[in-house]
């Protein structure tokens, strides 16, 4: 394929997931607490999307007299151009992928933190103690987080040698990564659920304490960037989860890999709503304290005896 | 660890457990009988209107929302000439209900009143009369009325039905 129509392909088949998941997690959400969710509108409530993308659109676009406008508008921007631009290292099948950089899972990592300027920026401009409140906490959850993200990803790098995503993928023929770094397995997620600041961990936001936090002021389409942001965030560490731990998309012949693909991305996407649907926002110092105190020895702990493992098997 | 794995496991058991949601317009929700909705007048066996304008409903509605006139009719009996109730003002309290001496005021479980005009909510009396005894059959007002009067006892006039015993009611 050519590089042309597959970044078409990418971008239109994200930005077309990315609200059809607003009708997947209200429809799951439900599921899980014995409702129905959306179902009036068009088949299963598919058109739901519809109704909510329009009634975006119509909203009444406003910027508050006091907020810094110019950061106020880019913010919302950022976000979602930092995690698009994390897909172009994403291999969805052998051959879909935009560029194979050598350096992938470094550019990632950088891209996911750029993240963070969307919301620190977004709460600045705002002007508004509850945002700025958000803003503060959104940066520091996804600084400390970002640490053993990294961290615990280096696993996976020392055992394959490489940080190209298409050779991490390469190198799970025999056996997934999930396996010998189950440890880094479950860091990474936590970290990644951390790093999109989805329930329990949306503690930038936690509409019962900040209002919504960050994006207190954002309304109409700008608040529908930070949306769509966040779901193709979702979408985005569902995928490098696929890649890096599960395989990618390698899987028993019967389906193209670029379904197995899909399907254990689904399947981490639908992992993320149940435990949006299950389990209660940490305080905002136990959830610093479990990323310090917990997960960076861990991760630290994963890295060195991995490294250990591969050295005493080289000599 | 083990509790949030546990919480996370109950939780998507869920998914098979029976829905709480009601699917309304196909589905009706199950009303109780003495559930408090629109307002009818009731009428006699006979058919007769058990309303005798006495204006005690109007006089009990907390939000004064019925209206009414009373006339009477050839034999002196005393019926509403008018009888209209704004159901935008209407808080479905029943007091007009346990207000009436006759029971032709009667508050049925029906909800379904939505309507696109506020002026469609003022209800006159063709549209609360309903041909039916409504929650008390064989009551008639004028059977069980009745003042001792020299000569007559309670209940011996020509179509009166003797008082109720009172000890008859014990158990
Ligand atoms: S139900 Fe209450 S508010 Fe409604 S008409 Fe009767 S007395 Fe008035
Ligand atoms: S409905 Fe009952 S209370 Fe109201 S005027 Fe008629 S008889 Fe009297």
């Amino acid at each position: 394929m050519s590089p042309l129509l597959i970044v078409i392909c990418v971008l239109g088949g994200l930005l077309l997931i990315a609200p059809g998941l607003i009708w997947v997690e209200r429809r799951l959400l439900a599921v899980w607490q014995d409702r129905y969710g959306p179902n009036r509108a068009g088949p299963l409530g598919l058109l739901v999307v519809l109704a909510d993308t329009l009634k975006l659109f119509f909203k009444e676009d406003w910027i508050p007299p006091f907020a810094d406008r110019k950061v106020f508008v880019l913010a919302p921007a950022i976000v979602v151009i930092t995690v698009l631009m994390s897909f172009v290292i994403v291999p969805f099948s052998p051959g879909i992928i935009v560029v194979d950089l050598n350096i992938g899972v470094l550019f990632f990592l950088a891209m996911s933190s750029m993240g963070a300027y969307s919301i620190i920026l977004g709460g600045w401009a705002s002007n508004n103690k509850y945002s700025l409140l958000g803003a503060m906490r959104g940066a520091a959850q996804m600084i400390s987080y970002e640490v053993f993200m990294g961290l615990s990803l280096m696993g996976v790098v020392l055992i394959t040698g490489s940080f190209s995503l298409h050779d991490i993928v390469e190198a799970q023929r025999n056996m997934w990564f999930i396996i010998p770094q189950f440890l880094g397995f479950i860091i990474f997620l936590i970290a990644g659920i951390a790093e999109t600041h989805r329930l329990p961990f949306d503690i930038p936001e936690a509409e019962s304490e900040l209002i919504a936090g960050f994006h207190s002021e954002y309304s109409g389409m700008k608040f529908g960037m930070f949306f769509v942001g966040e779901y193709i965030g979702i979408m985005l560490i569902s995928c490098m989860v696929t890649c890096l731990f599960l395989g990618g998309w390698l899987g028993p012949a019967f389906l193209p890999p670029i379904v197995w693909f899909a399907l254990k991305m689904f399947a981490f996407i639908g992992l993320f709503i149940l435990l949006r649907a299950s389990l209660p926002r940490p305080r905002y110092d136990q959830l610093m304290e479990f990323g310090w105190k917990i997960l960076l020895p861990l991760s630290i702990l994963n890295l060195v005896v991995t490294a250990g493992i591969i050295l005493w098997n080289e000599s | 660890m083990i509790s949030i794995i546990r919480t996370m496991w109950l939780t998507f058991l869920h998914m098979f457990h029976k829905r709480a949601t009601i699917q309304y317009p196909e589905e009706k929700i199950k009303l109780p009988a003495r559930w408090r909705g629109r307002i009818v007048l009731t009428r006699d066996p006979d058919m007769g209107e058990r309303c005798v304008g006495c204006y005690l409903c109007a006089a009990a509605c907390p939000v004064d929302c019925i209206s009414l006139q009373a006339t009477e009719d050839e034999h002196g009996r005393r019926y509403p000439e008018f009888f209209r109730i704004n159901f935008s003002r209407c808080i479905f309290c029943g007091y007009c209900e346990e207000a009436c001496p006759t029971y032709a005021i009667q508050l049925i479980p029906d909800f379904e009143m939505g309507e696109y005009n506020r002026q469609n909510l003022v209800y006159e009396k063709q549209d609360l009369l309903i041909n039916s005894e409504g929650k008390y059959p064989g009551y008639n007002y004028y059977n069980v009325a009745g003042l001792a009067v020299k000569g007559k006892d309670k209940g011996e006039g020509a179509n009166e039905l003797a008082p109720v015993d009172v000890h008859s009611l014990l158990p």
